[in-house]
């Protein structure tokens, strides 16, 4: 047991059988211990029958090591790894619907072009970006079109690869 | 072509099941009817949560794993404390469940409950089948991983449709799950240290658990603790996995053991634990606990290391291969310093009660239960004082001879327990000890004894309390007694049942009688050993009901939250 106990932002990757409960039984064990998933990405891998699911949880470490244990051992999953302490690559796609008028759609597909967004639809009052980037990316991203006043926003969840 | 149902119930004979435990309804018609003809023991319970708890017995007296069968939705969630029960305590546990058909599941159909997610979280694994052709697998895999690894309950819920279809799938050879890997032999340089830590230690400890019990390692740990004369401290789930008669023997720890098992623990300077996942009610404050100590411990589950307390010296497998491989790597010691001062304190605090108390205290009847048996019997509990005194006032010499919920702590348990270990044990004596709270949640179950001739002793210690509860309202809310009397004299208001005989609801030994047993009552000390004696030549279920002295305390305590060096002591 470490005695780090710091709190912060784990992100957890799971190999897990795709089988249907499994998903329920992963979040279960989680959100059972008052932990709540912040981003959550489920997808096969390139064998069909394991799926990959990644993870964000705030949390003390201590007990995230021990969330990782638990999953290790549930019968349908395959490995955990807690990427928190390696070097990993992380990447979130979003979707974002904004207002704008014809006044400020270029402002706005400006600030798209600076962060490498694209935008995939446009209205008469609205216009719709797609990103993929880093979390901080994203977020920052956000940050700055927040005063366009965001319509909504659809978030893939972050997903994650270790480096090596 | 065989159909489904026919594919369960093969499935089950060749995991070697020749007892099986449950209560049919409409989603397991099909599978009673092939039960019907088939060459299994089947006992009928009259509450599914019994049935739970005769195959958690069942498996905790044999070391096989315990086989249930319930229908769909009551049935099931019926099952479910029985699940929770057999999970904390890494109990083999194979429950196969009804469930509605494939295409009405999700409907709210009649009887419907979402039986696998109900029970996902009290089962170490579980199955919704889906395809006919998966049973055969499907069961093999269930018995596969409840007796593996760190045992568990594993629940199949099998749709009416799928066990009517036919298929000719069938299943041989050993399942193989991609993330059921439990491991077994120990990693070498951590026995290697493991062994160095001993030989080096002075004032070495071993807190041995359920793991030496379902590892069959409690040869290998005497062999340990005598040739390095370490001391050993047996959790209650652990109890018979050392004798409790050896002068090694600290017997229990945590906030009801022994002073010689909590001051060992806090002074050694090396506590082993073997099998034991350290509970917090071993542990007490766990910032304290074995403050000086290196702390090793043996598990085969992973998860368990390091939950709750620090641990410099982990091994993970299974407690039997890694002690035969840490033994010839242990010096011989005499450690004569070290057991001089543990004998000491054996000595100077024993279990004690008060010997001169006229009444019968539940301490003196189990002492009575151990003299008559001569040690030779297995004892099942309840959940509250009497559980505490039957671990400190019967001597365990044998693995499986006490059978008591711990994890979970649930009354109700050891009527059930009993009848499952009397199947699995039928030249044993089978003694439930119980309180008057506890046997009233399972007491329909007294039927399934008298019905197959199983001629279990149920003692109930009959204090008119909810006894424990009533000692932490005594101890820590200012004797402020909330809903803890069971006996009507012991009750403000209700007159009209005051001193009727027996002065109380409900009256055991009729209900004993009621349900076909016989039943005894004892208000004397000197009734005691003479029922008890006839209760045993009998041959038949037998309820013995002993008034207890209502309110004394179960001493040595440790209050909740302290450390194992603040223990509140009784007669001084
Ligand atoms: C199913 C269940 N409900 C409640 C409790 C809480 N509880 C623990 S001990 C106890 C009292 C048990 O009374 P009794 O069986 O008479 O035993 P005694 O302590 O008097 O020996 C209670 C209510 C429990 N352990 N299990
Ligand atoms: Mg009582």
């Amino acid at each position: 047991m470490s005695n780090n106990t710091s709190i912060r932002r784990h992100t957890i990757t799971a190999l897990v059988d795709n089988e249907p409960g499994v998903l329920s039984r992963v979040v279960g064990l989680i959100s059972g211990r008052g932990y709540n998933i912040e981003s959550l990405n489920v997808g096969p891998t390139q064998d069909p029958t394991i799926s990959r699911m990644t993870m964000q949880v705030p949390g003390d470490d201590r007990v995230l090591e021990q969330v990782t244990k638990q999953l290790n051992k549930q019968v349908d999953v395959i490995s955990v790894t807690d990427l928190t302490r390696e070097s990993f690559l992380n990447r979130e796609c979003i979707l974002v619907k904004i207002a704008a008028t014809r006044k400020n759609r270029s402002e706005i597909i400006e600030l798209a072009d600076v962060f490498g967004g694209k935008v995939v639809s446009v209205q008469n009052d609205s216009m719709v970006i797609q990103l993929v980037g880093e979390q901080q990316h994203v977020a920052d991203f956000l940050k700055l079109v927040a005063p366009f006043k965001i319509l909504d926003v659809s978030r893939s969840g972050v997903i994650a690869m270790g480096k090596e | 072509m065989r159909s489904g149902a026919k594919c369960t119930i093969d499935a089950l004979k060749d995991a070697g099941v020749k007892t099986l435990f449950g209560l049919p309804g409409g989603t397991v018609l099909d599978l009673f009817d092939e039960l019907a003809r088939a060459p299994l023991e089947f006992f009928l319970v009259r509450h599914e949560q019994g049935a739970t708890h005769m195959a958690d017995g069942y498996a905790r007296a044999t070391g096989k794993p315990g086989c249930c069968i319930v229908t769909s939705g009551p049935g099931a969630t019926n099952a479910v404390t029985g699940l929770a029960t057999a999970n904390m305590d890494g109990i083999p546990v194979v429950c196969i469940a009804g469930q509605v058909p494939s295409h009405m599941i999700g409907n709210d159909a009649f009887q419907e409950a979402d039986t696998v997610g109900i029970t996902r979280a009290v089962t170490k694994h579980n199955y919704l089948v889906k395809n006919v052709d998966d049973l055969p697998r499907i069961i093999a895999e269930a018995f596969e991983i409840a007796t593996t690894g760190r045992p568990g309950p594993v629940l199949v819920d099998i749709p009416k449709d799928i066990q009517r279809q036919t298929t000719s799938a069938t299943f041989s050879g050993k399942p193989e799950r991609r993330g059921y890997k439990p491991v077994y032999e120990g990693n070498s340089r951590q026995i290697a240290k493991l062994a160095a830590a001993i030989n080096a230690s002075r004032k070495p400890v071993i807190l041995a658990g359920a793991g030496v019990i379902a590892a069959g390692a409690s040869a290998e740990l005497a062999t340990l603790a005598r040739k390095a004369k370490i001391p050993v401290t047996t959790t209650l789930l652990g109890l018979g996995g050392f004798p409790d008669t050896d002068p090694l023997a600290l017997r229990m720890p945590g906030m009801h053991g022994s002073v010689a098992a909590n001051r060992a623990i806090s002074t050694c300077d090396l506590l082993i634990s073997v099998g034991a996942r350290f509970d917090d009610r071993v542990t007490g404050k766990v910032s304290e606990f074995a403050p000086n100590a290196i702390i090793a411990h043996i598990d085969i589950d992973p998860s368990a290391i390091a939950k709750s307390v620090r641990v410099d010296i982990p091994v993970v497998g299974h407690a039997k291969s890694i002690l035969k491989e840490l033994i010839p790597q242990i010096e011989t010691q005499a450690r004569k310093e070290w057991l001089t001062q543990v004998h000491g304190w054996q000595k100077e605090a024993p279990f004690i009660y008060d010997t001169r108390e006229p009444r019968i205290l539940a301490q003196y009847a189990i002492e009575q239960i151990y003299e008559v048996t001569k040690g030779d019997a297995i004892i099942t509990t309840d959940v509250g004082q009497h559980q505490m005194w039957a671990a400190h006032f019967f001597k365990y010499t044998q693995p499986r001879s006490f059978i008591s919920s711990g994890g979970l702590g649930t009354m109700g348990f050891g009527l059930p327990a009993a009848i499952g270990a009397k199947a699995g044990c039928r030249d044993r004596n089978v003694i439930a000890i119980s309180g008057d709270g506890s046997i009233q949640m399972n007491f329909q179950e007294l039927v399934v004894a008298v019905e197959h001739d199983l001629p279990i002793v149920v003692v109930i210690m009959n204090n008119g309390y909810l006894g424990m509860v009533r000692q932490w309202q005594e101890m820590f809310y200012k004797k402020e007694y909330s809903a803890v009397r069971l006996d009507q004299n012991l009750r403000a208001r209700n007159e009209k049942l005051r001193d009727k005989p027996p002065g109380y609801l409900p009256d055991f030994v009729k209900m004993a009688e009621a349900h076909g047993a016989a039943g005894l009552r004892v208000a004397e000390k000197r009734e005691v050993a003479p029922a008890l004696r006839k209760a045993l030549a009998m041959k038949r279920p037998v309820v013995i009901e002993c008034i207890t002295k209502p309110d004394d305390n179960v001493y040595p305590m440790v209050p909740p939250g302290a450390s194992l060096s603040e223990m509140v002591q009784g007669l001084a």
